[in-house]
């Protein structure tokens, strides 16, 4: 095989693990390298995933066409209700907008979806174009706000001022300004809202049911199943648990700062941190240890249900090698605890969006010889893969292909999923995917098993 | 019912770089580049794959803030030689966006410079000769992804057709069909004996086998030495209705190298399969193969096996232009009215095109709509009931809420497997289209039967 080489510009970004001594010094949260086919998207991107599942608001995307015709309900965020963000609304600018502006048409855009479909809200976003034209998105919005009586929210997400990542702070800064603007009366004092967990397949319902059973009042599933009024009174709840920190802890963080409401990291991927997930909070609510009780019943139950259950994949999959290439690092966390749980080992862990001690942690928890990478390619990805001789690869939709073609088991774990992952019901469904793709007898005709190319 | 809307609700179109994109896929050795943010060339890629289920590198310029206001030139030459570098390709296909052409950077002036670079002593990426660039201006706030489809495939022949003399070799110019189309295609032409050049042709760079090793560039596409030739064939067969002259590949090799050009719509039904068929035995001198006679007996008299189920039924058919004219003109001689005739592109030739090849277009009722949304094309389902949905997978919702039978034609099929390997042109696609046309209809009919028959 012809060796492929790590481009000029990103050897920083790419670390391989050799022994504890070796310090990582892994380049990252920085803008992709021009030409390398990054597998990320755009600011652009950041804010309209965190902000998607609000499924009582119109969600308008200001600018041509592509940006709201590739977003147009590709994710797995169901909602129990309204499913008004699964459409896809755009002001589709021509060239006569852009050269005169385009201020005129998202009045009008907003003024006849907003009498059309009736929101709680509405949410602006402004895409590449808008920022070089200009257009003034705050006044179109608050005169539009003024107009309507509903709380109309500029986004700024122009696709080119920086990443993913400061769009998802742009999804969060929009957020804050509905929270506050409701009502707090009735709230308890055990309550929590649920953030960065976004209903794919209904994952939020799942957690939702336990904190529940738990005794503990769920104010607003910010964005899974969200809804503006719950957003709206959102700060009446004592505690934050923040799952996909990467979107969210901005949120969680400017609602300490203003409102006194502390915040929980979590997750609800796999068995350990689930459970973790449950008894952080009932330990945060410790004045009433029937809370822990409650907790505790419950993993119980939950485990030694789903225990057995996995065995029998355990005995299949152990020895086998995983390779997890996802958009935030903190996920990958969960994954290497899952994975090792049912005896596979992981010898590639990578991430779009990952920061310094996200990587230090990863670095921790693999083994040596793991590759851990920031803002790959598919050429290194399939490089890596090949030469760890991976069986799985764990990505979302564009890794899927890099998988298949190499004869490589591939597991969705991205937004797109349509069976939940999350809780313990969905570590089953992990596993049992990961199974059906690794135990496949479809890769004996893989050019890697003596197939033929 | 409201017609006039500001906003475009659920978009029957994608922007031009996506098309862009699709046609240099067909290109040998050519890899896609993207200039402006990353987002565009990430959309578009997981748009493609979603679809064509096959691994589609698309590089990106990657604009950020400063690049905004001082222009790509930096990036681009940077991303330029980064690609070069890690897929080494013959040929990079570079398309702008709405970003770099609003920034108004002067990209053939970038690439000037960056080939200069090297002839004045700069290393070169690899050592090896620099791929050639072709560049195609495809902003997205003009057309949609059809009009940057045909956008960089006439950009590539003014780049790469080369004066000559005459030689027997036909171009063909397939429109955005499957890679099971192209296929077809090539085995036609193979089957007249006439050397052609297919452009773009993506058969096997976006429907190909497994891989030991990652594919870089898959193999597969027209190659760089066969499309220098286009400019001294004998003549150049483009599938379209609508595409007019100065935006046609075809239209350019006519006007630079008086290439003749025949334009048709896509050959789907007995009637523009035999119009294409006629044609090639018009140029090759040579008659229709038995096989393609066997399979024109074969489907006439599949028409006549299945007529009844389908006579009069009513269908909505939507997608881009051309693919509903020719799908319009099919369901005309099958019996079907194709009620109402939709697209999201804006060609201005749409309707004129329908009534050419359905005289009875007005008198049989059939509404003609362009620049439309999926919420215009909801709007008047509720009103004409059609029996029959027909398109891409975005009318799903509109299917499952108003309870009409689908069938999925065209791009992007995401919620059904093998849209790759859909075969609609020729009598064999129509025999595959005319099959599920008649066996959705038999389903509807069976699984609303209140005995549930077991034989038709």
């Amino acid at each position: 095989m012809e060796k492929i080489g790590i481009l000029e510009g990103r050897e920083k970004q790419v670390y391989e693990k050799k022994g504890d001594s070796a310090a990582i010094d892994i380049k990252c949260e920085t803008t992709s390298l021009s030409g390398s086919v990054s597998q990320r998207a755009c600011v652009f991107c950041g804010s309209r995933v965190v902000l998607y599942p609000v499924a009582d608001a119109l969600h308008v995307v200001h600018g041509p066409i592509g940006c709201a015709a590739y977003t147009w309900d590709i994710r797995g965020a169901v909602s129990s209700g309204p499913e008004l963000h699964r459409l896809s609304f755009s002001t589709d600018l021509k060239e006569m907008d852009v050269i005169y502006g385009g201020e005129k048409k998202l009045h009008q855009s907003l003024t006849e979806l907003i009498a059309q479909y009736q929101p709680k809200a509405a949410f602006i976003y402004s895409t590449c174009i808008i920022g070089l034209i200009g257009d003034d998105i705050d006044a179109v919005c608050k005169k539009v706000s003024q107009e309507t009586g509903i709380p109309v929210l500029p986004v700024h997400s122009e696709g080119f001022k920086g990443t993913k990542k400061d769009g998802y702070k742009a999804a969060c800064d929009s957020l804050m300004k509905l929270v506050g603007t409701g009502s707090t009366e009735g709230i308890g004092k055990y309550s929590i809202n649920i953030l960065g967990e976004f209903n794919l397949a209904g994952e939020a319902w799942i957690i939702k049911k336990y904190y529940e059973e738990m005794g503990i009042e769920v104010v607003a599933t910010m964005t899974g199943d969200g809804r503006v009024d719950d957003i709206r009174r959102s700060h009446g709840a004592s505690l934050n648990i923040v799952q996909c920190s990467g979107s969210m802890v901005k949120l969680a963080k400017m609602m300490e700062e203003k409102y006194g409401i502390p915040y929980l990291r979590v997750s609800y991927f796999g068995i350990e941190d689930m459970s973790m997930a449950l008894y952080d909070v009932a330990k945060h609510f410790s004045d009433n240890p029937a809370i822990l009780d409650a907790a505790k019943k419950l993993v119980n139950r939950e485990v030694s249900e789903l225990y057995p259950r996995l065995q029998h994949f355990r005995q299949a999959l152990e020895g086998k090698k995983a390779a997890i290439y996802v958009g935030g690092a903190f996920k990958a966390f969960s994954l290497i605890k899952a994975l090792n749980s049912v005896g596979m080992s992981v010898v590639l862990a990578g991430s779009q969006t990952g920061n310094k001690d996200d990587y230090e942690g990863l670095k921790e928890m693999c083994e040596e010889g793991t590759v851990i990478v920031d803002d790959s390619n598919p050429v290194e990805l399939s490089k890596f893969v090949l030469e760890k001789e991976a069986d799985l690869l764990i990505g979302g939709v564009k890794e899927r292909p890099i998988a298949y073609k190499l004869g490589i088991g591939f597991c969705d774990h991205n937004h797109e999923r349509k069976i939940p992952l999350a809780g313990f019901v969905g570590m089953y469904n992990f596993i049992l995917e990961v199974y059906n793709s690794v135990m496949s007898p479809v890769w004996q005709f893989a050019p890697r098993k003596g197939g033929l190319s | 019912m409201k017609t006039a809307k500001t906003a475009t609700q659920n978009a029957c179109k994608l922007c031009n770089p996506l098309g862009a994109c699709l046609a240099f896929r067909g290109i040998e050795k050519c890899v896609p580049f993207l200039h402006g943010s990353q987002g565009c060339a990430t959309y578009i890629r997981r748009y493609l794959i979603s679809h064509f289920k096959e691994p589609i590198d698309i590089a990106s310029s990657n604009f950020n803030e400063d690049t905004a206001v001082f222009g790509g030139s930096h990036n681009l030459k940077l991303g330029l030689k980064n690609v070069t570098q890690q897929y080494r390709p013959e040929v990079i296909g570079l398309a702008t966006t709405c970003l770099s052409e609003t920034i108004g950077d002067d990209v053939d002036m970038i690439l000037k410079e960056y080939v200069n670079l090297f002839e004045n002593g700069e290393p070169l990426p690899n050592g090896e000769p620099l791929p050639v660039m072709i560049h195609a201006s495809t902003p997205s706030y003009q057309g949609s992804h059809i009009d940057g489809f045909h956008a960089a495939m006439k950009a590539t022949v003014a780049k790469l057709a080369e004066e000559g003399p005459k030689k027997n070799l036909l171009n063909i110019f397939p429109n955005m069909v499957s890679p099971a189309d192209l296929r077809h295609m090539k085995e036609i032409l193979k089957d007249f004996n006439i050397p052609f050049v297919l452009l773009p042709d993506y058969s096997e760079t976006l429907d190909g086998g497994p891989w030991a090793e990652y594919h870089r560039i898959p193999k597969g596409g027209t190659p760089v030495s066969t499309i220098k030739e286009t400019g001294m064939a004998s003549g150049s067969i483009e599938f379209s209705s609508v595409l007019n002259t100065e935006k046609s590949p075809a239209g350019y090799l006519e006007k630079t190298f008086a290439v003749p050009r025949y334009q048709m719509p896509m050959p789907i039904g007995i009637k523009q399969s035999d119009a294409f068929f006629g044609l090639l035995e018009k140029l090759s001198e040579k008659p229709l193969p038995e096989k393609y006679e066997d399979e024109r007996r074969r489907l006439v008299d599949a028409y006549a096996d299945g007529h009844k189920y389908i006579f009069e039924k009513k269908a909505i058919v939507y997608g881009e232009e051309d693919l509903v004219v020719a799908m319009a003109a099919f369901l005309r001689e099958i019996g079907i009215v194709p009620v109402l005739c939709a697209s999201g592109g804006k060609s201005g030739l749409l309707k004129k095109r329908l009534q050419e090849l359905i005289p009875d277009l007005d008198e049989a009722g059939i509404k003609v709509r362009d620049g439309v949304d999926f919420v215009d094309i909801e709007d008047e389902a509720k009103v004409l009931k059609p029996d029959l949905l027909i398109g891409n997978s975005k009318g799903y919702t509109m299917s499952r809420k108003h309870n009409i039978p689908f069938i999925r034609i065209g791009f992007p099929i995401h919620d059904r497997f093998g849209g790759q390997r859909q075969l609609h042109l020729g009598y064999r696609g129509t025999q595959e289209l005319f099959d599920r046309i008649v066996n959705t209809v038999i389903a509807e009919k069976q699984s609303s039967s209140p005995i549930g028959y077991t034989y038709m």
